[in-house]
């Protein structure tokens, strides 16, 4: 396979000595992992084709150890990779050989709910669902919601700005939390935003939110918290055609009104889905979509309306409308439990994470199904279609030869057909190592330049999560995939950054 | 006349590097905004023109020299709106006036930002590279998130080219209640009505009446009324545009007027001067001669952040002082873009 990541220089005797020597100082017994057997569950995140074996793993139980390891590491000149849960899915926390793994997993608690102001404070190691669990007894919750959310922490969502099924109508991460604080490798302790709607100064805040670890350590998040809606209902139609559901996507899209959620679902995910979850979906079914509906009972019933209207006009074989709570979270199920569904279908899966406009869903699935076809690799779609943000899980056997290396080209031409039709390389994953070399075909290197200035900001030495999400303009010259803009290649001085 | 002027206005800045500072005028609407500017005029306002608007994809890319009212009239037409409700100030505001501001007007504490509904802006930096960041889809994590760092950097970071916005359907009915109440008695209504799912889409309170407005179907509009009470108002839209505008007697003054940016519920600061709540508690507005510095700290006490928005000393510093860690990020985020200085130097603070 790929290498994901440039070889790293291991240290030298001496400075992995002083560097344990100075961790242990700075770290509570327990709290730091040196052997081997320790390290190992570290080794990936939740991409786990990529593995690697941390120098350390450090869990720091304070801000004020975490800042005392990033000092640490700081002095020595050693990378530090943050990780949350370690659920992403684009290896954003793949460790470093020659860094120390710096996991917030032990910062999870919930500081305080302030039903007053609807916010909630919060470490950033507390798993997503568990904010809304605390604020549940006050009426309110956390809005975004990725599959993960049961086991991902919020300090990873907002490395990653996460959505979810309902960000739709409630928007991403960057659009719910009004705060962080966060450590600098210099050790600086930065807090932007709090329970107001907005921070002084530029918006830094929109700019940690989904830098992927790599402009400092999150160690305190503050989300907005929203009343929960009195009522929420799930239409469930079934085509017989996969163009047809895209049209209807795009109908309700285009009629004014904004459902909570509209996924999508295809033919193999259905089939793999209904056995694992007996959701009572529809087998014959070409394409399912889910369209969740929430709010006043007459903001409810009125969508309801509205969206069955639509989806008979574009071609629904079958529409069901959940009749209660049990009905709708069953019809949920699902979906939810799609992608370890489809996990069984094949040894092993590839989830991409693709976001195209949304009238062109139609044509971006049939050329998936054509690709899909010419690779002989099955790729089952399950996704959320009201944004235009596509999942294909490519399913291929990592023992059978050729097998992964067969998978990453289909990933990477799937990823192009997103580009070409003016798309993006990831809408909620990120890019972690696994989509690094896409960059190079979605920016020109004066943006890559440009992204390198804003990391050489906040960390000069580079010593932040380095060699993820922006690839260097190198990387980007030696894979020959540089882009050519307006009819030119520009290679600018390539050694700074 | 729609005009694309970017490869000029790329020259001009790559000019600037080696020459006199720029000072980036679009429509001219928010010139009492920020500092002071000064360097030689970028007239920005002719790179105008709505580049693409598909409604059925909720999203318009426009110029940033285009006006917001033939933005808005375009949107309108396909009966959208842009939910961040933003203040025009005047008939010749821009897009890109308005982003580079990041103003947001009542609908904003339940709608969003404007910072909230860009999706992706083409920049020319301050070396005069034309880039772009994010684009024109409703997710989007690849690259740092810059396109929403330049809204409210008052192009200090970049002259800003084209900008793609998500927009939304117009509700189609709305309705004005009021209720006569103290300011503390408004702010606490205005919480406990957000704390419940009820279709607001402003809360404002200015001299013992709060004014709430609701927004979505005719019948969730008659039944949040039923649920709310309140005196119905008739001259709703008027007032509401009234307080966008800040054309409400209130606004009407010579004194300085102060921005305040602190959490919904808190208390009112104890500074001297008139006060008008908006965004359900959380953006207050204070009409007062009270020194910059006990403005600052009487904001910092409540947890927020101050701006000197209108009148006032507009060569001293304007927004609220940072701490000496997130001033020099601010700085070295300046250099990254513009390592010359040569846009709005000034404009923002008296250090870059």
């Amino acid at each position: 396979m790929a290498a994901p990541l440039p070889a790293s220089e291991p240290l030298s005797r001496d400075l992995e000595r002083r560097l344990i020597a100075g961790l242990r100082r700075v770290l509570p017994h327990g709290c730091l992992l040196t052997t081997e057997e320790e390290r190992r569950p570290y080794e990936c995140d939740g991409l786990s084709a990529y593995r690697r074996l941390p120098l350390a793993v450090a869990m720091p139980q304070t801000t004020e150890q975490v800042r005392r390891v990033l000092t640490t590491c700081q002095e020595l000149g050693v990378p530090v990779v943050a990780r949350g849960a370690g659920t992403g899915l684009s290896g954003g926390a793949l460790p470093l050989e020659n860094g120390v793994l710096l996991s917030l997993a032990k910062l999870s608690r919930i500081l305080s709910i302030d039903p007053a102001n609807r916010v909630a404070h919060v470490q950033p190691g507390v798993r997503n669902l568990a904010i809304s669990e605390a604020a549940a007894p006050y009426g309110l919750y956390y809005a975004p919601d990725p599959s993960s959310q049961i086991a991902c922490s919020i300090g990873g969502n907002v490395a990653e700005n996460a959505g979810g099924v309902h960000c739709l109508k409630y928007g991403l991460t960057v659009h719910n939390v009004t705060g962080i604080k966060f450590i600098t490798i210099d050790g600086d302790e930065i807090a932007l935003g709090g329970e107001s709607l907005d921070g002084p100064g530029y918006d830094l805040l929109a700019l940690m939110t989904g830098s992927e670890g790599m402009l400092g350590v999150v160690v305190e998040v503050t989300v907005k918290l929203l009343p929960k809606p009195p009522c929420a209902q799930v239409v469930v139609a079934a085509f017989g055609d996969i163009v047809h559901a895209g049209e209807a996507v795009a109908a309700i899209i285009a009629s004014g009104f904004i459902p909570a959620g509209l996924e999508m679902m295809d033919r193999l995910a259905i089939r793999a889905a209904e056995d694992y979850a007996h959701a009572g979906y529809p087998m014959g079914a070409d394409a399912l979509l889910l369209c969740e509906l929430d709010g006043t009972r007459e903001e409810v019933a009125d969508g309801i309306a509205r969206v069955r209207e639509i989806m008979e006009r574009c071609g629904a074989t079958g529409v069901r409308v959940s009749q209660d709570e049990a009905e709708r979270r069953k019809l949920w199920a699902g979906r939810k439990g799609a992608f370890p569904a489809v996990g069984r279908l094949a040894p092993d899966y590839y989830c991409m994470d693709g976001t195209i406009p949304r009238k062109h869903i139609a044509h971006v699935l049939a050329e998936i199904n054509r690709l899909s076809a010419a690779y002989g690799l099955p790729v089952a779609n399950v996704f959320h279609a009201g944004d235009g943000n596509l999942h294909p899980l490519i399913l291929y056997d990592a023992n059978k030869p050729g097998d992964l290396e067969r998978t990453e080209e289909l990933g990477g031409e799937i990823l192009k057909l997103c580009i070409a039709v003016g798309g993006t390389i990831t809408g909620e994953h990120g890019v972690g190592v696994e989509k690094i070399d896409q960059m190079c075909a979605q920016f020109k290197p004066e943006e890559l330049a440009q992204y390198h200035a804003v990391k050489h900001a906040f960390d000069p030495r580079g010593l932040l999560n380095p060699g993820k999400a922006v690839p260097t303009l190198v990387r980007c010259a030696e894979l020959g995939a540089m882009h050519v803009h307006d009819g030119r290649m520009k290679f600018p001085e390539l050694e700074r950054f | 006349m729609d005009a694309d002027l970017s490869d000029a206005l790329a020259q001009t800045v790559r000019a600037a590097a080696s020459g006199e500072p720029l000072q980036i005028v679009g429509g001219g609407s928010k010139s009492f905004y920020g500092r002071a500017a000064r360097g030689k005029p970028l007239p920005v306002a002719g790179h105008r023109g709505i580049v693409d608007h598909e409604p059925t994809e909720l999203v318009i890319t426009a110029r940033a020299g285009t006006t917001l009212r033939d933005l808005e009239a375009a949107l309108a037409t396909h009966h959208q709106m842009l939910a961040f409700e933003p203040p025009h100030f005047g008939a010749e505001a821009t897009l890109g006036g308005t982003i580079a501001c990041g103003f947001s007007g009542p609908r904003r504490p339940y709608a969003g930002s404007a910072r909230d509904f860009m999706l992706g802006a083409r920049i020319i930096n301050g070396k005069g590279e034309i880039l772009s960041f994010g684009g024109r889809v409703m997710k989007n994590v690849a690259g740092y998130d810059v396109s929403r760092l330049m809204v409210g950097a008052l192009g200090t970071l970049g002259v800003l080219l084209d900008i793609s916005l998500k927009v939304l359907p117009r509700p189609t009915a709305e309705l004005t209640l009021t209720f006569n109440l103290s300011a503390e008695q408004a702010i606490a209504k205005m919480n406990a009505c957000a704390a419940r799912p009820l279709p607001l889409s402003a809360a404002c309170h200015l001299r013992d009446t709060l004014y709430i407005r609701v927004s979505g179907s005719e019948e969730t509009v008659r039944a949040a009324h039923a649920q709310l009470g309140g005196d119905r108002r008739t001259d709703g839209e008027e007032f509401w545009r009234g307080l966008r505008e800040h054309q409400l007697d209130f606004f009407k003054t010579d004194t300085p007027l102060w921005r305040l940016s602190v959490p919904p519920a808190a208390p009112l600061a104890p500074l001297s001067g008139e006060w008008l709540i908006d965004w359900g508690g959380t953006q207050r507005w204070l009409k007062s001669n009270a020194r910059p510095t006990e403005v600052w700290e009487a904001a910092a006490a409540s947890s927020g952040h101050a701006t000197l928005f209108r009148g006032g000393d507009r060569a001293g510093e304007v927004f609220q002082p940072l701490p000496a860690a997130l001033a020099r990020l601010h700085a070295n985020l300046k250099r990254a873009f513009d390592p010359a200085g040569v846009l709005n130097p000034g404009r923002y603070s008296t250090a870059w």
